[in-house]
């Protein structure tokens, strides 16, 4: 029996250890390194999406976005999330559980609002879902929940990918 | 044919879109409005006799940005109230979408809390349309006239009121009792969506 669980918990811990190798952790982030992320650069597309745990359309477009990224692996994506810095590990580990296991996740810890949305972009409120899509000719909020399908529309459509 | 046809649904494209960002700036005169309370009775700004303006809050039940700043809305009404500067808070969602910013929800919530302002419930969401709200918590700060003089956030530290070191309402609010300009007459925050009818 001991040995039972033992050999359980050794394949237990192995597939613990697998499972922090395949992801990334999430990283608490201030303006400036935002600034840096949803920089345009030559070549490259990027979405961003800010979301937060406690908002409910967030988290419904969450595997719409997941499935974007397994379609265009050529496209960065980062998921912001607006939790509160106290709750990044809440927010590290419910990302993970909604798919989010190999994405670049960060938290932006600064409560000073409107001191940076508008850095984001002009055309943003700040209220969330919203989605900022970088390429290297500018960038477009979209201050809104994505259906099924539509993020994938939008990037073979608009984009071009 | 076909190109004006073509064109013209295009021009709808693009004018639905516009249509909304609608909602009031700084300067507008803002509509009054007829809506219920948490007490059963029907609120207007113009049953307020005789004020120096109003704190017109669109917030909800639901959204911990809303929750973070209740006692800080219970606060600007207990310091400005008796200026003649009462807040009047709106929830502008949609009861379907959001079953807990139902208005038997508000009534529950409001005692709870023992809100000091009316909390009416904007069912229609017509007024939270003309207003232009996008977020809650959301801000219109009007004068006595009913002019929009500020648009935006309580302040600048969603987590902590003892942090915050902008206080864009009560600087706004104090500036129009001093009969001065606007120090900040517009800022944005983070904040849920409005959740619109389907």
């Amino acid at each position: 029996m001991k040995k039972i669980t033992l050999l359980y918990l050794i394949v237990f811990s192995v597939q613990i250890q697998l499972a922090i190798a395949q992801s990334q952790p999430l990283q608490i982030i201030k303006v400036p390194e935002l600034e840096q992320l949803i920089k345009s650069e030559e070549g490259k597309v990027k979405v961003i999406n800010f979301w937060a745990t406690w908002c409910k359309p967030c988290i419904k477009e969450i595997p719409y976005f997941v499935k974007a990224q397994q379609d265009f692996p050529e496209v960065e994506f980062v998921f912001v999330s607006l939790d509160f810095s106290e709750n990044a590990s809440r927010a590290e580990s419910f990302g993970k559980k909604k798919g989010l296991n190999k994405s670049k996740m960060v938290l932006i810890d600064d409560v000073d609002y409107n001191a940076w949305i508008d850095k984001v972009s002009g055309e943003w409120s700040g209220a969330i879902p919203a989605t900022l899509i970088v390429t290297p000719n500018g960038k477009k909020l979209y201050e809104k929940e994505f259906q099924q399908g539509e993020l994938k529309e939008l990037l073979k459509e608009t984009y071009k990918l | 044919m076909k190109n004006y046809l073509f064109l013209s649904f295009l021009l709808l494209f693009a004018f639905g879109f516009t249509s909304e960002k609608e909602g009031y700036k700084v300067g507008d005169t803002a509509t009054d409005f007829s809506l219920k309370n948490v007490n059963g009775e029907m609120v207007s700004l113009k049953d307020f006799e005789d004020v120096k303006g109003y704190i017109v809050i669109f917030t909800c039940n639901t959204c911990p940005y809303s929750i973070a700043y209740e006692d800080r809305i219970i606060e600007l009404q207990t310091k400005y109230a008796k200026q003649k500067f009462p807040v009047i808070a709106i929830n502008p969602n949609d009861d379907k979408r959001s079953p807990k910013d139902s208005f038997k929800e508000m009534k529950v919530r409001a005692k709870e809390k023992m809100f000091n302002f009316p909390y009416v419930y904007d069912e229609t969401q017509e007024i939270t349309k003309a207003y232009g709200a996008t977020n809650t918590p959301h801000v219109y700060v009007l004068d006595a006239d009913r002019t929009v003089k500020y648009i935006g956030a309580i302040d600048n530290n969603t987590k902590s009121a003892k942090d915050a070191d902008k206080k864009y309402v009560e600087d706004a609010v104090n500036a129009l009792l001093a009969e001065k300009e606007v120090p900040v007459k517009e800022t944005k925050a983070i904040g849920c969506t409005i959740k619109w009818a389907m």
